[in-house]
């Protein structure tokens, strides 16, 4: 017996939990189509109150950098301290900055 | 990077307590195991809709009913959380539900008894609610990020299952006799069974010891086994219900309770198929998903002819 058929395109899930705050990756929904992916996510991953909006994107459309390449993209900020407002002195007595 | 300096990263990732992420490089032994963990946990999820479905409409209250429901949908959403989860592998959902039909992929043991009585009920929300949670708390620190994120929300969730179940004990263990016997059966008959989901002995259980070292497994099953008894045993005996076994005893030197022997052969037989359940759990699921076929391929036709018409309403 073949169960082969189509379980729908996947799509990724992002919620806001309130105002302000940045939409977060939650999981992944089946739908045919957008309208039915944001019913799917709002019935699987906010039954309780978790959210106030949700995206939805097609999870073929996501881009994601490699794990092999985190040192390459990432290291080259590690040396770089001067970014950082600790880096600086501030002359005793100056307030307020 | 060759294929040991990739494995040596790997282990020295686990060995610091830090996630394995989707895109990471895995070994292969690592990658089938966790499908196969996930995607029975997620199966389990869902089969375990059945038994407690059959009580929806026999509630004895529209407040039992209300809670029954929301109880059964949060394990709907739990199955879903995991399939998602397993689905980051690079299995895809067809896959595992063809597993699941072929009965090459399990779910949950405790799953194929039947649920007689409302008493039932209360027992499944606390009893094996109760075991499951005990080893979901454990699985938070699983190694895999994704079932890992999925066990601390489904552990959130899962909360009130356990406490609507006992509820449901001390109410029927303070009602007639009648309901007091009713109470007492459904504990007889989900005790051993529950203590049988954490799976075999840890001698005898074939996965343990490189599911350990991968940190997939946090706490052997013996030990969560345990846990769960210590636990469990004062709730019973606070509302007066009785453990099914002559054995049990309080071992001062452990600080841990005791238990007799439990029948492992009775375990494997219900694996291997002759549980009361087996087949109508697994028929159920085939049906439900073939009567579903038109539904999915109706929404699919919905959603391309849209985009064709948005297509020719540019092109025009």
């Amino acid at each position: 017996m073949s169960t082969k058929d189509n379980q729908l395109p996947l799509w990724e899930v992002f919620i806001q939990s309130k105002s302000g705050n940045p939409h977060k990756h939650a999981g992944s929904v089946h739908a045919s189509d957008k309208n039915m992916a944001l019913q799917n996510a709002r019935d699987i991953y906010t039954r309780r109150g978790e959210g106030r909006s949700i995206w939805v994107v097609l999870s073929e459309n996501i881009a994601a950098s490699a794990p092999e390449d985190e040192a390459e993209l990432f290291d080259p900020a590690d040396d770089k301290v001067y970014r950082h407002p600790t880096f600086y002195r501030v002359p005793e007595g100056v307030k307020n900055m | 990077m060759t294929e040991e300096e990739k494995l040596t990263r790997f282990n020295s990732k686990i060995d610091k307590e830090e996630k394995i992420e989707p895109k990471d490089w895995m070994p292969d032994a690592y990658r089938k195991t966790m499908i196969r963990q996930l995607s029975q946990h997620a199966h389990s999820e869902v089969i375990g809709m059945q038994p407690e479905g059959n009580w929806v409409l026999r509630a004895p209250s529209l407040r039992a009913k209300k809670i029954l429901l929301a109880k059964i949908q949060d394990e709907g959403g739990h199955g879903l959380y995991l399939y998602s989860a397993t689905e980051t592998l690079g299995i895809d959902r067809d896959e595992m539900i063809q597993q699941l039909h072929e009965g090459k992929a399990k779910y949950s043991n405790i799953f194929n008894y039947p649920a007689l009585t409302w008493a039932d009920i209360g027992a499944i929300g606390w009893l094996v609610d109760g075991a499951a949670i005990v080893n979901q708390i454990s699985l938070q620190r699983t190694s895999y990020g994704p079932y890992s994120r999925g066990m601390i929300r489904i552990c959130k969730e899962e909360s009130f299952h356990q406490r609507q179940g006992y509820e449901i004990m001390v109410t029927m263990m303070n009602g007639t006799p009648e309901q007091k016997q009713m109470a007492q059966d459904a504990m007889n008959r989900w005790w051993w069974p529950s203590l049988m989901m954490f799976g075999p002995p840890d001698n005898d259980s074939s996965h343990t010891k490189q599911s350990m070292r991968w940190k997939i497994k946090r706490e052997s099953n013996d030990v969560l086994r345990q846990r769960f008894i210590d636990k469990t045993v004062d709730q019973a005996h606070f509302i007066g219900l009785t453990v099914p076994d002559k054995d049990l005893k309080f071992n001062k030197s452990t600080g841990h309770w005791d238990i007799g022997k439990i029948n492992w052969d009775e375990f494997h037989e219900v694996i291997n198929g002759n549980g009361p359940c087996n087949k109508q759990r697994l028929a159920h699921h085939i049906k439900v998903h073939n009567e579903g076929r038109w539904v999915r391929e109706a929404a699919m036709a919905f959603a391309e002819n849209e985009t064709r018409t948005k297509k020719e309403l540019v092109t025009h």
